[in-house]
């Protein structure tokens, strides 16, 4: 493991370590980012990991580029991958209906499988959080099994609610807040994902796991989920 | 506590400071004010912390009416502002008697005044910093990122008194406006390297808080296509369409565009004052040069 290093701005240097996005690398990645953010301590702006790359942001007032480099290198010399499972397990309930989820029936149709078969199948698999981005708190989880990647809608929608869970090729995640959006959308979950009153303000961190359970509709009501259709909203 | 109460305002009048850090991995994007340098003269004038809260004005249409004795200054733009009748003009701390208006109209010279008040104008706290981010709910005078609004009230707390001007000179003069090469930069055609450091771009008029487009000859990237990354203030990435975009505080966190490289902050600074239409050309500098000009020019501020 010999990560590159790249001049991307005056106070940042990215850290490449892997070419292909690939579940393996996270034990990796969490890995490097905790060597990271204890090699650079209080000099540390930001760290921006997204699938393959570690982003460091560091105090220009502290360091120099060729301090920052040396930093980066001394930080992962000999690194080993962290041990699975330190990164946190999620489990985010999901109430999948086509009402709050009206690809089900386009990803049924592409993949030729029933409905309930694509949700078993898109809540039996344990994904990883590769970045966070797009929102505060929209985490790209992966990887999504072939048989249900799809790509993104022609025409994204101007609004998409709260909660909502979609696929865009074999990446899945859910919408922490309304915005507009592309994802094909299957369901929504109850849960708060981003919360300023929280500690860690993202209840998905990047590097930790999640499950989606499948739960009824009475559950998502009862857990504080908004059952309002999409078109209704719109 | 002295306060203004806000009589005019547009969706561009932003509660703004130097941006929101540490939590750029939950996809929180960074805000704060665009010119940076013009927000540390201003807080300098009244001897503030140059990066505590200040009113980032674009283009005008913005009018406070002092409810106390004021101190103020104002830094950036010439947005033809008046005091009553008085024109005022940016660079200076000043005096806003009780019941007399501060009024920005249009554009003079430049894009964006800043108006700072002695300690910085009050605000919530939101992921530390008050720096308003509409799209993400995030800072301003309500913790929510809305823009300020005609009715609301600004405060500050602050007993400065201070009274000066800025010497002339202020901004760095560069005749342009430095890129430091990124990674990708071996990946566009020879032709496009030529033409992004030997011709003209044009400032499209599609530009906000998030980005600002280059009009000019479109560059070819021949690379292959890149897995979404982390992205710097100032990363200048090429769409597929070839016109360039600079990347500004509200960007997106990550993204996978190809990049030519980023601008440094003394030119984010400057583009931040130049509106659609203005002409801009882009020079190389290498990492180390532009750090070291960094430094140089924050001694600016203390060695005065």
């Amino acid at each position: 493991m010999k990560p590159r290093i790249e001049v991307v701005a005056i106070d940042c240097l990215m850290v490449r370590l892997f070419e292909v996005i690939a579940e393996d690398n996270m034990p990796w990645m969490l890995a490097a980012t905790r060597r990271l953010r204890e090699g650079f301590g209080a000099a540390l702006v930001d760290l921006v990991p997204s699938y393959t790359t570690l982003m460091v942001h560091y105090d220009l007032l502290a360091l120099s580029p060729t301090q920052a480099r040396e930093l980066i290198d001394q930080a992962l010399t000999d690194l080993q991958p962290q041990a699975q499972g330190s990164g946190q397990c999620h489990v985010l309930p999901v109430w999948y209906d086509l009402s709050v989820g009206p690809e089900l029936a386009l990803l049924a149709r592409r993949s030729g499988l029933e409905v309930n078969e694509v949700i078993r199948r898109h809540s039996q698999h344990q994904y990883q959080v590769f970045a966070l981005g797009f929102a505060p708190g929209f985490a790209f989880m992966g990887l999504v099994e072939e048989q249900l990647a799809a790509p993104r809608l022609g025409t994204p929608r101007k609004r998409v609610a709260p909660g909502s869970v979609g696929i865009a090729e074999r990446q899945t995640a859910a919408y922490p807040v309304e915005s507009p959006g592309g994802w094909n959308l299957i369901g929504r979950t109850p849960a708060k994902l981003f919360d300023r009153e929280r500690d860690g303000y993202s209840l998905v961190q990047p590097g930790d796991s999640v499950r989606f359970e499948a739960i009824g509709r009475a559950e998502f009501i009862n857990l504080g989920g908004d059952d309002t259709p999409l078109e209704a909203q719109a | 506590m002295s306060r203004l109460l806000i009589e005019a305002s547009t969706a561009l009048c932003l509660l703004q400071d130097a941006g929101r850090f540490g939590v750029r991995h939950l996809g929180v994007t960074q805000g704060g004010a665009l010119d940076w340098v013009s927000m540390s003269w201003a807080n300098w004038l009244l001897g503030n912390p140059l990066d505590v809260p200040v009113v980032e004005i674009t283009l005008g249409g913005f009018t406070v009416l002092a409810e106390d004795y004021c101190v103020l200054a104002l830094a950036g733009a010439d947005l033809g502002a008046y005091i009553d009748e008085r024109a005022i003009s940016p660079g200076r701390s000043f005096i806003l008697q009780k019941g007399q208006r501060l009024r920005f109209t249009q554009p003079h010279s430049g894009a964006r005044a800043y108006l700072a008040a002695p300690g910085g104008f009050d605000a919530p706290k939101v992921l530390g910093s008050c720096a308003s981010v509409a799209r993400e709910a995030l800072g301003g005078l309500d913790g929510f990122g809305r823009a300020l609004a005609e009715g609301a009230s600004l405060v500050y707390s602050g007993t400065g008194t201070h009274l000066r001007e800025l010497p002339v000179e202020r901004l760095p003069t560069a005749a342009s406006l430095e890129v430091i090469l990124g990674a990708q930069i071996g990946q566009f055609s020879g032709q496009s390297l030529f033409d992004v450091f030997n011709t003209e771009w044009t400032l499209d008029s599609r530009a906000d808080r998030m980005g600002m487009r280059l009009l000019g000859t479109p560059l070819q990237y021949q690379g292959p296509s890149l897995i979404s990354e982390g992205i710097p203030l100032g990363a200048i990435q090429v769409p597929p369409d070839g016109q360039p975009i600079v990347l500004l505080n509200d960007r997106q966190t990550i993204g996978g565009y190809p990049r030519l490289g980023a601008l440094t902050p003394l030119s984010l600074a400057r583009m931040a004052q130049c509106l659609p239409g203005e002409k801009v050309r882009l020079a190389p500098v290498m990492q180390e040069t532009a750090h070291r000009e960094h430094l140089s020019y924050l001694q600016r501020f203390t060695n005065r």
